[in-house]
């Protein structure tokens, strides 16, 4: 383990300090990717230790400025002196980045559990072995769990930062373990693992395997029950990690951040994972609610202000748009009308934004902590972008 | 536009007079990354057609539920019911599809005694390279086919997915050597490589990442499958609010703002700012956009639809969405 990492404040800090692995879910397109990286970038410059985040599918920009482009699943150090430019101090702490690669996660996986490399090579060599990896028991989220119980496991990082794979479902992934589990132990395997033709003549399965056989022709269900044949003999390792990654996502090592948009779809998937997060005894820590207008756009004084910008555009014998136009060297007429359609646009803005807030208290009580990050003006692509999205969501709330 | 675009060879199927019209196809995959508002596109171009008096199927291939709340019905079920007159939606289930093309094309009274064994037959429907994709993609098709509809309007599931399920009759092909998919898979492919019955149509937002994921899905689909998207639909882009000549002086607005906030209190300067950082945003998704023209090739058509600044939801965010699309697809509006 590297140096001891700062005690906190309240909020996200807390968070970032306390717990090994902080794992952000949420609906795609919320800017999951980057507030996970951002969290991870600012607990690296200001709490120090060694910080790791796992990205699943960043934005080239992104991925180029974490230096993970390439990379995939080995963790790579950011540039300190990258860090230390960005932040304008000397981080307390280190930075690094690996990407989620299913493909290679696989292979590393068979690697790890074969007991010989003779089975070993015969499995990566199976005709369907990638095809059924990437299907099966939802394997995309297992492999992530396995990536994470690899480097948890290593003590190599005081924090893990999970950006969650693009899921239908989120709870997929927290279910992947105890799938894994349930796969091992049910009659779908016993079957797949039967010789093959002592199951053509069980009376009971005849008909079932005619059936498979004409769809799917005998050579392919063949195939199946090798590959299954050689994978249960993996057993006892997949079976012991599932046992402790549903271990370390329990308990209060972990924390999980949901991250939603205040639009209609987002939010609602946000309020069924947060309850089921709950429900479950899983430690739902925070919610985000990312690109939220500011509360000041529904108060009473900017619609009195819009109102009042309008109503002097409207008036075409106003001292206020003679003199603005006078100082700006501009024409009355169109400082007049540039002041109507501001107060036009104002109140559209205005509109969505007291929808947002409508949403965002219907968020409130799902979580011990609810933080907001405003729209940025501009993408979020390099360590100072990081930074300035983290600076928002670690302030208090307004 | 078209006239400016460097002449493409002897590719004929590109020049306008064989363009087919979106609408004209008996087939659309709506796609694009999650979060973009796939299934509201899906919908909006389903009740185009239902306006035009067609018999609509729109399909939802994840189990998500956003359709029945954009077409205002209940949970969806395999079997597709009559949600307006002429639309009818259904939600895909491989399980059902399954049961359907076994009484369809195989003909075995054995359905019944299936019974406890679908888990495992589900399960290496799934396992099987393109099976799952195929029941899916082949249940559609068949709706095609028969012409049981005039359109039908598949709701994909995100980006990733559409190559696998529209290049499942290819892959069977050379991955399965015998068996009854594999004998189905021709007529699929008749259906899905036939530009004038069937179109993809991708939907991305002003933003990076959707449009990256757009134009890879372009290049993935031409390269691995017989079908190319032919409309990009570029969906909640921001109008522009000032014109060059305002933005000049709404830029600079700023410098007079110690009058505004005398004239119209102090909160003057959190409504230009509002305003100020919405402009921001819309340049920013306008450079995505440029990004995206810059990227796509002269055969394929985009159409706009705007950010809907609405209280609305459901059937009325639809018929809205709708409106903009025809307008842009040169169909006429009003509902």
């Amino acid at each position: 383990m590297s140096r001891a990492r700062r005690s906190s404040g309240d909020g996200l800090d807390a968070l970032l300090a306390a717990r090994e692995m902080v794992i952000v879910a949420g609906s795609g397109g919320v800017g999951k990717t980057t507030v996970s990286a951002s969290l991870a970038t600012a607990a690296a410059v200001e709490l120090g230790g060694r910080v790791l985040v796992i990205t699943v599918d960043p934005a080239r920009r992104l991925a180029d400025a974490l230096g993970v482009g390439a990379l995939g699943n080995t963790p790579t150090q950011v540039d300190p002196e990258l860090l230390a430019a960005a932040s304008g101090r000397a981080p307390e702490g280190e930075l690094w980045a690996a990407m989620l690669d299913t493909k290679a996660g696989w292979d590393e996986l068979i690697a790890r559990h074969a007991p010989d490399p003779e089975l070993r090579e015969t499995v990566l060599a199976n005709p369907l072995y990638r095809n059924l990896t990437s299907r099966f028991v939802h394997s995309h989220d297992y492999l992530a769990m396995e990536q994470l119980h690899e480097l948890h496991g290593s003590g190599r990082y005081d924090l893990i930062v999970v950006d969650t794979p693009p899921s239908r479902n989120a709870l997929a992934l927290i279910d992947a373990p105890r799938r894994m589990r349930e796969f091992f132990g049910s009659r779908l395997l016993k079957w797949l693992t039967t010789p093959y033709r002592s199951k053509v003549f069980s009376a009971a399965s005849r008909p079932f395997t005619q059936i498979a056989d004409r769809i799917l022709g005998s050579h392919f269900v063949e195939d199946i029950a090798e590959f299954f044949t050689l994978f249960q003999t993996m057993e006892p390792t997949f079976v012991r990690h599932a046992d402790e990654v549903e271990a370390l996502l329990g308990d209060l090592r972990t924390a999980f951040v949901v991250v939603t948009t205040l639009e209609a779809a987002p939010v609602h998937e946000a309020i069924h994972l947060s309850t089921e997060l709950t429900r479950r005894d899983y430690p739902l820590a925070a919610i985000v609610t990312n690109r939220a207008l500011p509360k000041s756009y529904t108060g009473r004084a900017a619609a009195t202000s819009a109102r009042r910008l309008g109503a002097e555009a409207a008036d075409e014998s106003s001292a206020m748009v003679a003199t603005v136009a006078e100082r700006l060297e501009a024409d009355a007429e169109q400082v007049a009308a540039v002041l109507t359609e501001t107060a036009e646009r104002f109140g559209e803005i205005a509109l969505i934004a007291t929808r947002e807030a409508e949403r965002r208290s219907e968020l409130s009580e799902l979580a011990p902590l609810l933080v907001t990050a405003p729209p940025l003006e501009h993408d979020v692509n390099d360590l100072s972008d990081l930074l300035e999205l983290a600076r928002h969501l670690r302030s208090p709330a307004r | 536009m078209s006239s400016s675009a460097p002449p493409r060879a002897i590719d004929v199927s590109a020049s306008e007079a064989d363009l087919v019209h979106l609408l004209d196809r008996r087939l659309i995959f709506v796609t694009g990354k999650g979060g973009v508002g796939k299934t509201s596109i899906a919908a909006a171009i389903a009740d185009i057609a239902v306006r035009d008096g067609a018999r609509v199927l729109l399909v939802e291939m994840d189990a998500k539920g956003a359709l029945s709340t954009a077409v205002e019905t209940g949970p969806l079920t395999f079997e597709a019911r009559e949600v307006r007159s002429g639309l009818w939606a259904m939600a895909m289930n491989t399980e059902d599809a399954l049961r359907e093309y076994l009484r369809l094309f195989v003909r075995v009274p054995l359905l019944g005694r299936i019974g406890p064994l679908a888990r495992t037959f589900d399960f290496l429907a799934d396992a099987a390279p393109g099976v799952k994709e195929i029941l899916a993609i082949g249940k559609i098709c068949y709706e095609v086919k028969e012409r049981n509809y005039d359109l039908v309007v598949v709701d994909t599931e995100a980006t990733g997915h559409i190559v696998a399920q529209i290049g499942a009759p290819s892959v069977i092909r050379e991955m399965i050597q015998m068996g009854l998919v594999r004998d189905q898979t021709q007529w699929m492919l008749d259906v899905l490589n036939d530009p004038a019955i069937t179109a993809v149509a991708a939907v991305t937002t002003p933003e990076e990442m959707p449009v990256v994921e757009t134009l890879e899905l372009i290049t993935a689909l031409g390269e691995r499958t017989g079908v190319e998207v032919s409309t990009v639909v570029a969906n909640r882009v921001l109008p522009a609010i000032f014109d060059r000549a305002r933005l000049g002086v709404f830029e600079r607005l700023g410098e007079a703002d110690d009058l505004l906030r005398t004239a119209a209190g102090p909160s003057a300067s959190v409504v230009i700012e509002a305003v100020g950082a919405a402009e921001a945003r819309r340049r920013v998704g306008a450079e995505h956009l440029e990004a995206l023209r810059a990227g796509l090739p002269a055969s394929i058509e985009t159409i706009y639809a705007p950010e809907l600044m609405t209280r609305a939801t459901g059937r009325r965010v639809v018929a809205l969405l709708a409106d903009a699309l025809a307008a842009e697809l040169d169909r006429g509006g009003s509902a």
